[in-house]
Parts: structure tokens; sequence; C-alpha cells
């Protein structure tokens, strides 16, 4: 089955049942959601059709996954209205909404891998052997299967009840879990970034369920960053973008570049210190690096003193680079070149010996042991510099955490204190310290200033140009366009595992970027 | 769950480093003092159960009953910071004891005999360690098979008979230094090497670290996996002059000796403040650890409590030990939030 076919079928039963597409199943007016520190939502507007696909754009960051999470009944809202199916919503109803009939399909699935699929379907809601008494704690497991097979034969999947989820791929289970949202007889389904990790085969069977779905009547919120997919499958769209309303109009008004520039249609703030530093000699270039399922085809270079932004979206196959050239993982082909010498990366410490690091985008998890002080983190990566033989000189090794404390201007009591206890700003700033301790070449910033508040944001990219300065080639990926665009002196774009394209700073532009990461031309 | 993405919201907006808190905080009182506080608690609580217990005999006593079990609690320590466990020290120090005690009645050399039984203990160290850490084994499994090799290879090795004729060998157990028993010594000399090792050393740093966050310390260039097995062939060694002082004081080469003796062990390092979960613990914390150990069987038995009772304590003292630990653990990160 292609895409196309997919595609016909669900212009088909919209046509059929356009009359239902009047009914408005959801609306959300002015919502307004606030993290300490951050208005994640201002003012935010939905209105969703019954009967209807509606696609959800905006840039990462956008604000999307909050408003998602409100619905669902993960956030409670600061301000505005909730209506659903005409009642207005308020926090605890919104909990219970999951009841009355909103379906949430995330990003990431997590069913249970070792049960069948007649158990994932019915997880906490199995069917006993009778209404009351003691019969009521067994589980009916004949009603649940054939529950069940009815269920996959309306949709018309031919998989066995009894099969178990670890069996499927990854469209199987997405399906799966449509045939949950359909069994608890949802009337609004959210999809968030559904085809993010399947096939065009595995799309099209998605979709042929999507119109199904509409068919009977069911809205659908869609969540997207693929542009063709957009057009495909939306009935209408609504754009958002910093947590605010920007548009919303049936798909037929949009075309693609109409789209991008809603989305990202803001000026850059000068919050950015970036200054011309004097640009040296290649210190890295890596040609046609591949590694399998994950990216293939890159190729490019960083200079000394260059901050090169490597942008897409999530997804793309960035990070995955940067792990191949900080050693984490392997490439399966291609070559890396440092200073004109190849190197052949087994392991991070070797990465390291050569004078490249890399800032992990998830710094709890790689970047730093929490439990432990100030002090021993800044060392952790360089000890040997402090230790000529056995021992580790204390005094040496105080001394140089000082001097980056002072540095970074990284605000902790002392270089005792547990890392735990500081600000996400403070501990990225660890981090930093930690790698600007040794003889670096090559720096990979992994999304530096995520979960980070303004203030130390922008004391971090103060401090990329410092280092870019002293002659440090970056290497910056960002899911935050302004951030690219702020800081680059060069961007790299990827999509789908390959580069879609360079563009000089002069060049780079939120519209030249979404068009390359978007996959258009 | 849900919670989970505003708190690291909250963390990135405010400094908490400027927000301490004032007031009586008892979970960071008994994190950071807990331990000493409960010793010197159980010392009093001792002197007054039993006029006997504060003669000097006794003191001696205790510390030459706590010799063995601390020798197993240091190196044990460094397994637990590291986020892994060692259920065999027991069986393992039965086998290094009875090679010694072996290799002590057929040479005579006290030399000889020490440097078996430690190169039993390295063997038995790189062992574990190689296993866990090559083929990804958690260790409890690991070292739970090595507990009946261990103990089963010393029984056939013996034929289950005790070793005897063991000439001087028992000056290790028994002698002393002027009033100082050697086995103290010997135990003082692997306290100051286990935590001059752990603070002074890079190896110590990266136990930390390894334990602490093995994902972070792996993108420091740590080689996490040459730690653990180091870390084991450390625990070895001390496994095997446990086995010796042990054996030395009996003055027999006993292949049952040493049984369940890993739990007092790791109960020492438990109660010392040493988190199971890895990435923080002291030396001091662990002798202080099994010194408590020691001093409540002591009373114990001065008491005459039954060996059946003492079992049933000592059982009660690492389970409140742990619930100590993860709910000063979590009352903290309760703050946080």
């Amino acid at each position: 089955m292609s895409a196309a076919m997919g595609l016909a079928r669900l212009n088909d039963s919209a046509s059929g049942h356009s009359s239902r597409g009047d009914d408005v199943v959801l609306e959300m007016r002015d919502i307004v959601k606030a993290f300490p520190g951050v208005l994640a939502l201002d003012g935010m507007n939905l209105k969703v059709r019954a009967g209807t696909v509606h696609v959800l754009v905006g840039e990462n960051g956008a604000g999307k996954s909050t408003l998602m999470k409100i619905l669902s009944g993960t956030y409670a809202i600061d301000g505005g209205e909730i209506l659903f199916k005409g009642e207005v919503l308020t926090r605890q109803d919104t909990s219970a909404a999951l009841e009355r009939g909103i379906s949430m399909i995330h990003q990431e699935l997590s069913p249970v891998l070792d049960m069948t699929i007649a158990e994932n379907i019915f997880l906490g809601r199995e069917p006993a052997m009778s209404e009351k008494g003691f019969l009521s704690r067994f589980v009916d497991f004949t009603r649940m299967n054939a529950d069940t097979k009815a269920l996959l034969d309306r949709v018309g999947l031919k998989y066995d009840p009894e099969t178990k989820m670890r069996d499927l791929s990854i469209a199987a289970m997405q399906l799966i879990e449509i045939v949950k949202a359909i069994s608890r007889q949802a009337s609004l389904v959210i999809m968030d970034e559904p085809t993010s990790a399947i096939s065009d085969t595995e799309v099209a069977m998605l979709f042929r369920q999507i119109a199904d779905l509409k068919a009977s009547g069911v809205a659908i919120i869609y969540i997207t960053h693929k542009m063709e997919e957009i057009f495909q499958i939306a009935d209408d769209i609504t754009v958002m973008r910093d947590g605010q309303f920007i548009a919303a109009a049936p798909a037929s008004e949009y075309d693609p570049s109409k789209l991008i520039s809603q989305m990202v249609g803001r000026t850059i703030s000068s919050i950015f210190p970036k200054e011309e530093v004097p640009i040296g000699d290649i210190v890295l270039s890596i040609e046609k690096l591949a590694r399998t399922a994950a990216f293939e085809d890159v190729s490019f270079t960083v200079r000394a003193g260059e901050i090169v932004g490597l942008s897409g979206l999530i997804g793309a196959g960035r990070t995955e680079v940067a792990r191949v050239i900080f050693g984490l993982d392997e490439a399966d082909g291609g070559t890396i070149r440092l200073n004109d010498a190849e190197l052949k990366l087994k392991s991070p410490k070797d990465a390291i010996s050569k004078g490249i690091a890399m800032v992990s985008e998830d710094r709890k998890a790689e970047g730093l042991v929490l439990c432990r002080s100030v002090g021993e983190n800044i060392s952790l990566a360089n000890l040997k510099k402090f230790a000529g033989g056995l021992f580790i000189s204390e005094r040496q090794e105080e001394t140089a955490a000082q001097r980056m404390i002072k540095m970074l201007q990284i605000k902790t009591p002392d270089t005792a204190m547990i890392v735990e206890n500081l600000s996400g700003g403070n501990q990225q700033k660890i981090v930093l310290a930690k790698w600007l301790l040794g003889d670096l070449k090559l720096l990979i910033l992994d999304e530096p200033t995520r979960g980070i508040d303004v203030g130390s944001k922008s004391e971090i990219h103060r401090l990329m140009t410092e280092f870019a300065r002293q002659g440090l080639a970056i290497i910056m990926i960002s899911s935050e366009l302004p951030e690219i665009l702020g800081m680059s002196d060069r961007v790299v774009v990827m999509s789908e595992g390959r580069v879609a394209g360079e563009l000089t700073r002069s060049e780079a532009n939120q519209e030249s970027i979404m068009r390359l990461a978007t996959g258009g031309h | 769950m849900s919670t989970e993405p505003m708190a690291a919201v909250t963390k990135g907006a405010t400094p908490k480093s400027q927000t301490k808190s004032h007031g009586i905080d008892i979970a960071r009182i008994y994190r950071k003092y807990g331990t000493i506080l409960i010793f010197a608690g159980i010392c009093i609580l001792a002197s007054l159960l039993s006029p006997t217990f504060l003669t000097e005999a006794n003191l001696t006593n205790v510390l030459r009953q706590v010799v063995v079990v601390s020798l197993l609690a240091c190196g044990v320590t460094f397994i637990i910071i590291l986020g892994q466990i060692d259920v065999s020290l027991g069986s393992v120090l039965a086998l290094c004891g009875v090679i010694a005690t072996s290799v002590m009645a057929t040479t005579g050399s006290i030399a000889l005999a020490v440097l078996a039984g430690v190169a039993m203990g390295i063997v038995t160290g790189i062992i574990n360690g190689f296993v866990i850490t090559f083929f990804r084994i958690p260790s409890f499994i690991m070292t739970l098979a090595m507990t009946t090799v261990a103990r089963g290879a010393v029984l056939l090795y013996t034929g289950g008979a005790p070793v005897s004729g063991l000439g001087e060998f028992k000056v290790i157990g028994q002698g002393s230094i002027g009033p100082v028993p050697i086995s103290v010594l010997i135990l003082a000399v692997f306290v100051a090497i286990s935590w001059v090792l752990l603070n002074k050393t890079k190896f110590g740093r990266y136990v930390y670290a390894v334990g602490g966050n093995d994902r972070a310390a792996r993108a420091s260039g740590i080689n996490s996996d040459s730690i653990v097995v180091k870390a084991f062939i450390y625990n070895g060694i001390l496994c095997a002059i446990a086995g010796i002082v042990l054996m030395s004081r009996i003055n027999s080469g006993q292949p049952a000796g040493g049984v369940g003796y890993e739990f007092d062990a790791i109960t020492a390092v438990v109660v010392g403040g040493t988190s199971l979960m890895g990435g923080t613990g002291t030396i001091t914390g662990t002798i202080i650890g099994s010194m408590i150990i020691g001093v409540i069987n002591n009373i114990l038995n001065l008491m005459n409590v039954s060996s059946y009772w003492q079992q049933i304590i000592k059982g009660l003292i690492i389970a409140i030990a742990v619930i100590l630990d993860v709910w000063t653990k979590s009352a903290r990160s309760k703050k946080k939030a």
C-alpha cells in the first residue's frame, strides 16, 4: 500500500462526511501556562472540529507539547478556558477527560513489551470473570482476547491478540495505540509526531487508520514537523510561536512558504553576544561519515575560532554525528580528521586525549556526577594533570577549580558543594569547566542552553565567544533557531540523517534553515 | 512522572545555592553525623547495661573481634560505592585462608603462606570483576555464584577436614606488640591504605565517579570497567587478609569458616553511611559501622542474649540503616521540589 493510496482514502472519507466537520469538539481559549521564569503559553487558542485532522505546527519549544499536556491533564492551566463537547473543563475535569474521550498517543510509546496486544489494550481495565464478588478479581482472558480480536478486525489489522508487543514493529505498536484509543471510545485523539520513527509504508497504514477514525467522527490533533505530511493529512492548521496563537485556517489556505514564515516570523533579539573573531585553519574535517540507522554521507569542516551551528529537527541525526566525533559511538564509514591527522576513535578516552570534548545535551545523565562535589566534577576528566604519580595534589586541584569557578562565574559557596544542589545554569558551567581544564582543540556543545534560565543562557553564549577567540573550534547543536542564528559563523543543516545544506552566516535565516530542515530545497 | 518536567524548569529558574534552608534539618544532621552519634549512644548504653563493657580486657576483645569483619568491610566499601555488591566475601575468605594455612603447613613459611592466600584473593577478584564487566552480569548474581564455587572448591581441596600443624602461624591472629594485638595493627594498616586509595588517588576518585554516574564517567574518558575490576581485586586481597587473620586466630585452616561474614561486613558498610545506590560513602564511616556492629555483638554476649535473638537484631539493624538512607535522601529531594 502506498502513501498515495492512503491519501486517496483520506480524501474520500473527508468528502463523505463533510457535514460532520462543523461541530467543534474542543475549544481552548486564551490559555496561559507559566513555569517559574518562563511563560510557556501566553494566550493560546485552539479550535478542533469533529471528524477532522487538525495539525498543530510550531518550532521546537513553541509550546505544542505543553498545550497537549494540559489537554491530557498533566499540567493545570494558569489562565484561559477549555471547552470539551461544550462543557467547561477545570483541572480536575481535564484529568477525568481521558475517561470522557480524550486520548493521547505519545511521541515515545510506552507499551509493556512482554505483555500481549490484548493485555496492553486493556491495561488497567481488564474484563473480569464476573461483575461482583470473588470472581471479579480474576481476568477473563477469553473475553479480553475476543474483544481485542473484534477491535483489530474492525480496523483491519491481522494480528493475533496474544502476540507479544515485543514482536511488533514500531509502526505496529503505533497502530495498536490507535486501536487502544478507539477502544476507549475517544472522540479526540492527540498524536504527537507519530511518524518520527516509522517508514513510508507504515506511514500509509497509519494514515489509513486516521482516515477511518475521521470517518467515524473522531477529531484528531496531529503534531508534526514534516512539511509534506502536513499538506497530506491536514484539514485545518493552527500555527503557534513562543507560546502564542499566531494563526489558524483550513489547510487549503496554506502553502509551505506561508506556513514557514508564520512559524518563525520574528526578529531575533540582540541577546546573543556574538563577536567576529579571526578564523584560523581547519581543525576538524569529517568526510562521508556514516553510521547505520543514524546518518550517512555527512561531511563538513570546522575551523579554529569558528562556531559551526548544527541545525535540524529533532531526530535529524545531529547528536548521533556528534557522538561519533566524540567516540561514544563508532562510525561505520567515512573519516574524521583533526589537524590533518586521521582519527580512529574507540572511546571518549581516545577523543579526549586528542583534545575533543563534548558537552552532552543531557548533562544529568552524561555530564555530571550529581552526588559528588563541584571540585571533583571539574577535575574528573583531567585528574592526571594533578597526579604525577599515584597521589592527587589537592592544592593544585583546588587552585585550578577555583580558577574555573572565577572564570566561568559559577555560583557556589565552595568547591566542596554537591553539584546536585546547584541550579541548571551553574551545573552547565561546571560541565564546561570540566572540559576547559584540558588542552582543547574542538568543543562540541549539544543543546548548551536547554533548560537554563535566560540570564545563564546569555552568559554561556558570552563564554562561547570567548572560547572561539582563544582559537577553539566549536560545534554547536541547537534546536533553538534564534540560538543557531545568533551564535553560528556557519550553519550545517541536517535532515533525516543527511546534510541538507550549508549556509554562511549571511545566508542563514529562519526561512532558509527551516526549508532545508523540513526537506524542502 | 508528571511533575518531573516542571521540577526541571524550576531548577533552571532559581539558583538553589542561594536559598539554603535554615532551622533544624534532622535528615541532614543524620546524614552528616548519624553514624558517630549512633556509635556514641550505643557505647553509653553498653556501659550502663554492663559494668564489664568499659574494662580494658573487654575493649581489646571487641577490637580483636571486629578485625576480620572490618577488613572485609573496608574492601567491600569500594564495591558498594561503585554501586555493585559482593556476597561472596565469607566463602572467598575461607578459600584464601585455607590455601594460606595449607602452604604454611607444607612450607613452614609465614611469608609464603600470606603470599599464597593473597594470590588466591587476587584471582577471585579478577574472576568476579572480569565476568561482571565483560558479560555485563549483575554483580549480585556473579558473586552469589562465586559464593558456592569458592566454598565448594575449599571443601574439595581439604576433603572437608581442617588444616592443622600450623606452627608459628598463630602469631598473626593471637600475638601482640606491647599491648596492641598484631591483628589490630594489620587492620590499622589496611584502613589507612583504603582511606588513602579512596581519598588521595585517581583510582579513588574514579570509584566515586563510576558509582555516582557511570555514563558521565565514561564520557569523561574513564575506563569504568577497569575501575570495577581493580576494585574487585582490592576487595579480594582484603578477603584473603581477613581469612589469614581469622584462621591464624583459631590456629586452624577451617574450610567451613567465615560463613555469613559478608552479612556483617555489608551491614557495617551500610550502617557507616555508604549508599547501596553508589557514589557516596567513606572508609571512616565503614570503620565506625563495624565498631557499632562489634559493640552490639559484644553487649548482647555480655548480657547473655541468645544467639537467635542476636540474628534477629542484626537483621533489623541493616533494614533500619537502609530505611534511614533512603528516607534522608528522599527528605532531601522533597525539599528541592
